[in-house]
């Protein structure tokens, strides 16, 4: 790790005229930045700690029944939050499924949304040809080890994916991130949030220098949701594909409407908006649904190495449909 | 204009295992878990991966089990800090400890201190409830002896003592 200096604020204020300054990075949890530090991702010249900005840390609700989550809640808060284990079961089981009680302890929600993939070559101690790490190198991946790699909106120069889990959930569940800066803030549909590589390789999100994660905002409760997790081992791990559905049932069960995301599967998480449009008005357990999602998964693009994925995703897809409506899968 | 200033070396004021330690300008890149080993000799917290994968570093953190691998030492400034060395009083070891020799619950035994403060906490949080509540609640600490039967049921054991407790609090 190369030398830094340190500083902590004491208000979002401070914090956003002193992220300002080229060089400078946030530290939140800091369960990514230590990691990103010694392995050389990010060599700042400034290490701003934000973890005790008063406030930030609030989880409260929104008029109309939504939920606003401070950035810096850690996400084992967020998950025993009451409010969420009842109406956001898909966020709660996405945290809980996200890595160990030690790191979700110091992890915080909003952070989260910012972490880097997982492609062991982007990760390398040594140096390998990554255009995320040296833009230009080339993608050691595209001919390489490509079975934890993207199914969609991946190109030569990246075929990374995203491994957050809170993500995934996220996205099923249309929260937005709310952001503040210096000349002020807006908000981002979760889903708009991060690039693809044909966006570009040098920038994860389409976060400006010097814009912060205040909160994250849910609208509605999803008390019919649910978050599947496929991976090697049953815990502490990345996922393979993950899967988050959200439903809106009729009187009878049917489906009135559905949201469907894909983890691991891409640079971001990925909805089948196609998929959703066709189940409206099936019952959980009809075959149609697999059908549907056989449909939206065809429009998927898988390198070569992960082609396996496809029937993973349709089964997570599937298992997490039917969780979320109640009946056993 | 910030009130703060950065800097590159740290003076620190923290609680850990219930005394209060001062240490001035340490290197900005120090981590809490090299802190506890190389300025305060507490060496109970293990270096195992140093990247938070494999829990040996667990230690408590205002109460909460945290990789100390993970935690800039700048970052725990005015925090308290527990580690292996602070649950025991005296001969009188803590309960999770016993209940570990008991079940016999190590082999080499490098993972044991975070497997030790990580059930503390699992405890306390009421994440023991049963055997599959604990292997989850537990999967952050990577034993390659594979003692993980024994770990379970020490923890198990601990928690139905009943007693368990977080001391210097």
């Amino acid at each position: 790790m190369i030398p830094f200096a340190y500083a902590r604020a004491t208000t979002l204020d401070e914090a956003l005229d002193a992220t300002r300054e080229p060089g400078t990075v946030v530290l939140a949890g800091g369960t990514e930045l230590l990691n990103w530090m010694r392995l050389g991702i990010t060599a700042p010249d400034r290490v701003l700690d934000i973890s005790r900005v008063p406030g930030l840390d609030r989880i409260e609700p929104l008029p109309g029944g939504g939920l606003r989550i401070g950035a810096l809640a850690r996400l084992n808060d967020v998950a025993a939050d009451p409010g969420v284990a009842r109406d956001w079961p898909v966020l709660r089981t996405a945290i809980h499924k996200s890595a160990s009680a030690q790191i979700r302890n110091l992890a915080t929600i909003g952070a989260n949304l910012l972490q880097k993939t997982r492609c062991a070559y982007f990760r390398s101690e040594e140096p390998v040809p990554c255009n995320r790490r040296v833009p230009g190198s080339g993608c050691a991946a595209r001919e390489g080890h490509d079975d934890r790699h993207a199914l969609f909106g991946w190109t030569d120069e990246c075929i990374a994916t995203l491994p957050s889990d809170p993500a995934v959930a996220l996205a099923a569940l249309d929260a937005h991130v709310v952001t503040r800066s210096a000349v002020g803030g807006r908000r981002i549909a979760v889903t708009d949030l991060h690039l693809l590589p044909a966006d570009a390789v040098d920038r994860d999100t389409v976060l400006e220098p010097g814009e912060l994660i205040e909160a994250i905002e849910l609208c509605d409760p999803a008390p019919h949701s649910a978050y599947v997790k496929v991976r090697e081992r049953e815990s502490y791990e990345f996922a393979i594909v993950s899967a988050a559905v959200t439903l809106k049932l009729r009187d009878g069960g049917l489906i009135d409407s559905a949201r469907i995301a894909l983890g691991s599967v891409a640079l971001r998480p990925w909805r089948l908006t196609a998929a959703e449009r066709s189940v409206v008005g099936l019952a959980p357990g009809d075959p149609a649904v697999t059908s549907a999602l056989d449909t939206a998964l065809a429009q998927a693009r898988p390198v070569a190495g992960s082609a396996y994925k496809l029937a993973i995703a349709r089964g997570a897809a599937r298992r997490a449909l039917m969780t979320a409506a109640g009946v056993q899968p | 204009m910030t009130a703060f200033k950065f800097s590159d070396r740290v003076d620190l004021c923290l609680r850990v295992n219930g005394l209060a330690r001062q240490l001035n300008a340490v290197d900005a890149r120090v981590s809490l878990l090299d802190l506890l080993r190389e300025h305060l000799g507490l060496t109970g917290a293990k270096k195992g991966c140093n990247r938070g994968e494999c829990g040996a570093c667990t230690v408590l953190l205002d109460g909460r089990r945290v990789n100390g691998c993970l935690v800039l030492a700048a970052a725990a400034d005015g925090r308290e800090v527990v580690t292996v060395e602070g649950l025991a009083h005296g001969e009188q070891l803590h309960p999770v400890q016993r209940a570990f020799i008991e079940q016999d619950a190590f082999q080499c035994g490098f993972c044991t201190p975070g497997q030790v403060i990580s059930a503390v906490a699992c405890i306390e949080e009421g994440h023991a409830t049963d055997e599959n509540e604990i292997r989850e609640w537990m999967s952050g600490n990577i034993c390659r002896c594979s003692s993980y039967p024994q770990i379970v049921e020490a923890v198990k054991a601990a928690a139905a003592a009943g007693n368990e407790r977080i001391p210097n609090r």
